[in-house]
């Protein structure tokens, strides 16, 4: 049954979600496209996000974003350290491939029991001024709590493609995954440019929770469906391609509007999955990845 | 009666817009000792890892013993008998040492080796390079020197026809030097062409029989080895102006 | 004639079995020990493909519900006798697995790792959505009235899973030692170097991932029969999931035993919190017993074993 309207709403309601789907997968974007390492658990990560907005916005009013933004030099330091762990067990051995998928997987499940064990298996959501409000364009409609979160996702995805192309730590991320030893003679520590890197992408989870919890409500086990998603959309997109992110989580977050809309919401979840092993199955490097 | 056992034709390989070979042309005989030397970066190994099939040419055919193998899957060649060892070894760290050269006997060498017999044989082989009394440590703890002599025995291990030694020879002593380079001739005498890669001047001259000189990727001289490291161009590239 | 140890201890083990359905009449006994042995069929299984060969399958679960839910379907439609159940549900997943492998595996294990996780996803939904295996809400099943000799049906599930089991670790000890166990093990240890050996990485890769899912599956077969009610949230659950990894990670993967000594002793430990405490600590517990285990001692048990041993000849 195809009709104008819905179809519309699809298409818009998909961009905004695929916008805020980048914000979800950039800290993967950097953690496995830069880096090569398979975070199986940033989706966790970014619904601890979700819950620190939560408590901040019930306990002291404040704006979900703006905690998102406030936890984020936290989850820098969380991020750091994870990946000292990391590079102290894995990559310095060489083991990175199973053992470091692992070691992901594991912290995956810790994150998520501990959450069901602190805050139950209730759905939490936050309250502000925006979430509820839609703006009208003729039959079209956009909810405020899903533009609010497309526009933070985007200034953010924009400020971290500035920063990997523009500044030294920046450039020295893009480059440690390239060539460590150029790296290294340009003065620079290849294990402390991923460990900042890796910060940087645990931070971003800080703030894509936030937007998380504006979008609806979380409960611990909604980080799961996020693992397919951001996934086929790294890999979509291409490895090591920002820009080429960002378009590849507008096309799935359209996709999968029009699924849910046109074939029903229980065939989404497959969707994100679907996605990813046709990219691996026709063209690994994605859209505009590195060869 | 010498056929020719690899013959390489009109090879090119691009890295995107870097050109690693171009139009490269060689020519091997059956048994015969060849040296392969240029300046770093001038694509040796990654002539060796088409010729093995690890890197797919974008253009130009590689022909071993009359049989075209350009689009053969890497253990396709060598079980028919292409074996190369590599620059830093990769041996198989969580086997023995003697596991290790059961794997190549097991695989490229299956129609080739009496199979109630594999352990003594690479038992044998063990024996040959020196490295019997490591047979059961495990690959990954051993010296330098003794990796790569397991390097070079699993390549022999795979009964090739063909055999490929990539810098085997870099960072030894003089004595082990000689160590190696006896075991490549040895090969050589049961009729094994060799093509050796290496910077150790003296082992190429005292090895080849013939040598050409690859530069960024095009080969510039191809011949006897006196008259070869006497030429102008392959002095220059060496050397610079 | 010498017979190895290794078969002296299975007949000693199918024998205890008997013993056991012949003496114990508290049935909880036999779900514990059901349980367990399903997962030590899960963690041999997985430890092919990802000890073994070193490919990480994060879609156990996929595999495992695939065999419940072929059991239900054909159970549905033409009734078949367990055993058919068995076969049909081994030879569908190992067709999956090879399947997903052929379609994946000439990439890195990092893609695999992650389509392996699509996989179950994507049969997850598929089976949400299939009405006639009861889909989003879930299937009953009669348990049948046949059961051999044995005094209740569960004791017969418990010997059958006992087999499997058995069945299971003998063909992980075989590959072990084999010339194809070797083949693997140079895959996992330097795929281009294998390759260069002679060894047909993909045709091994696939050989792994067919003979893990036919495992797999075959462990999933019973299941509608033990549990009685199936739905996708607890075919596919993830703590099925984890056990298949973290069993085998904790005992150890390169050596066969490894998956048995995780499975036996993770999978006691976690029916003992789960009666005395909470099922969501055992998530709790087992997510950090592996990542423990993954940073301490990433040989497992058996690892530790090892170097114990070889410190003790020094």
């Amino acid at each position: 049954m195809f009709s104008l309207d819905l179809f519309a709403n699809a298409i818009v309601a998909g961009l905004l979600l695929g916008g805020f789907y980048a914000a979800v997968t950039i800290g993967l974007a950097i953690a496995f496209g830069q880096l090569d390492i398979v975070n199986i658990a940033h989706p966790a990560f970014v619904i601890v996000g979700s819950y620190i907005a939560w408590i901040v916005n019930t306990r002291f009013g404040i704006d979900p974003v703006l905690a998102g933004l406030l936890a984020a030099p936290l989850f820098f330091l969380v991020g750091s350290v994870i990946y000292r762990i990391y590079y102290a067990a894995f990559e310095r051995t060489g083991q990175e491939s199973l053992s470091g998928l692992a070691f992901f997987f594991g912290m995956m499940f810790i994150i998520e029991v501990v959450l069901i064990l602190a805050f139950g298996v209730d759905y939490r959501l936050v309250s502000a001024g925006y979430v509820g409000a839609t703006i009208q364009i003729g039959f079209v409609g956009i909810p405020l709590r899903m533009l609010v979160p497309f526009g933070v996702a985007t200034l953010l995805t924009l400020g971290v493609y500035l920063y990997l192309s523009r500044t030294f730590m920046g450039r020295a991320i893009l480059a440690v995954a390239q060539d460590r030893l150029a790296l290294q003679l340009m003065g620079a520590d290849p294990v402390r440019v991923k460990q900042f890197a890796f910060g940087l992408a645990i931070a971003t989870a800080a703030v894509a929770g936030s937007l998380l919890i504006i979008i609806g409500p979380v409960e611990p086990s909604v980080g799961r469906q996020y693992i397919g998603r951001v996934f086929a959309i790294v890999v979509l997109g291409g490895m090591g391609s920002i820009p080429g992110m960002f378009i590849a989580a507008l096309v799935l977050g359209v996709v999968e509007s029009l699924v849910a809309s046109f074939m029903g919401p229980s065939w989404a979840p497959a969707v994100a999955f679907g996605v990813l092993l046709l990219t691996l199955a026709l063209r690994p490097s994605g859209l505009f990845g590195r060869a | 009666m010498n056929g020719a056992v690899l013959q390489v034709a009109g090879l090119t390989k691009r890295f995107g817009g870097f050109v690693a070979l171009q139009d490269v042309a060689l020519h091997l005989s059956a048994g015969e000792r060849l040296g392969l030397i240029g300046p770093n970066g001038s694509g040796k190994t990654t002539l060796i890892n088409c010729i093995s099939g690890a890197l797919a040419n974008d253009e130009g055919t590689i022909e071993f013993e009359g049989r075209d193998i350009t689009r053969l899957p890497p253990y396709r060649r060598a079980r028919l008998g292409v074996a190369r060892t590599f620059q830093i070894p990769k041996p198989f760290r969580s086997m023995s040492v003697l596991d290790n050269l059961r794997v190549p006997l097991e695989y490229a060498a299956w129609s080739r080796a009496e199979h109630g017999r594999i352990t003594d044989e690479a038992m044998e082989m063990l024996e040959h390079i020196g490295l019997r009394h490591r047979a059961h440590v495990s690959s990954g703890s051993l010296t330098q020197v003794d990796m790569r002599k397991l390097e070079l025995a699993r390549a022999l291990a795979a009964k090739p026809r063909l055999l490929v030694s990539d810098e085997a020879m870099a960072g030894l002593s003089s004595s082990e030097v000689d160590e190696i380079l006896e075991i490549l001739l040895a090969l050589n005498r049961r009729g094994v062409a060799v093509i050796m890669i290496e910077h150790v001047m003296r082992a190429v001259m005292k090895f080849s029989e013939r040598v050409v000189v690859l530069v960024a990727g095009c080969k510039i001289a191809d011949g006897d080895p006196q008259s070869v490291v006497a030429q102008a161009d392959v002095i220059k590239a060496y050397l610079g102006e | 004639m010498k017979i190895s140890p290794f078969w002296v201890c299975v007949a000693a083990v199918i024998a205890t079995g008997l013993l056991f359905t012949g003496v114990a009449k508290n049935e909880y006994y036999f779900n514990a020990t059901y349980v367990i042995l399903q997962a030590t069929i899960m963690a041999v299984a997985w430890n092919i493909l990802g000890g073994f060969t070193g490919y990480v399958n994060f879609g156990t679960a996929g595999f495992f519900a695939v065999g419940a839910y072929t059991s239900i379907a054909l159970s549905k439609a033409w009734g078949l006798p367990l055993p058919a159940l068995i076969f049909a549900g081994g030879a569908v997943c190992a067709l999956i697995g090879l399947g997903v492998g052929y379609l994946t595996l000439r990439l890195k294990g990092v893609y695999f790792a992650i389509a392996t996780l699509a996989m179950a996803i994507v049969f997850e939904t598929l089976v949400n959505n299939w009405s006639y295996v009861g889909g989003a809400k879930g299937a009953y099943i009669l348990t049948p009235d046949k059961h051999l000799w044995f005094d209740s049906y569960i004791e017969m599930l418990f010997m059958v899973m006992l087999l499997l089991a058995v069945a299971c670790v003998a063909i992980s000890r075989a590959l072990n030692s084999s010339r194809l166990g070797r083949g693997l093990a140079a895959i996992r240890d330097d795929e281009v170097a294998a390759e260069c050996a002679g060894v047909p990485t993909l045709r091994l890769k696939l050989i792994s991932t067919t003979l893990m899912g036919a495992m797999m599956g075959v462990a999933g077969a019973p299941y509608p029969f033990f549990v009685t009610f199936v739905d996708p949230q607890s075919a596919f659950n993830l703590f099925v999931a984890v056990n298949a990894i973290a069993m085998p990670m904790i005992g150890g993967t390169s050596h066969w035993l490894g998956p048995v000594i995780g499975a036996l002793l993770v999978g006691t430990m976690q029916e003992i919190i789960t009666v005395n405490v909470s099922s969501e600590l055992n998530v709790l517990i087992v997510g950090i017993m592996l990542v423990v285990f993954i940073t301490l001692a990433p040989q497992g048990i058996v690892g530790l074993v090892r170097k114990y041993r070889s410190r003790r000849e020094r």
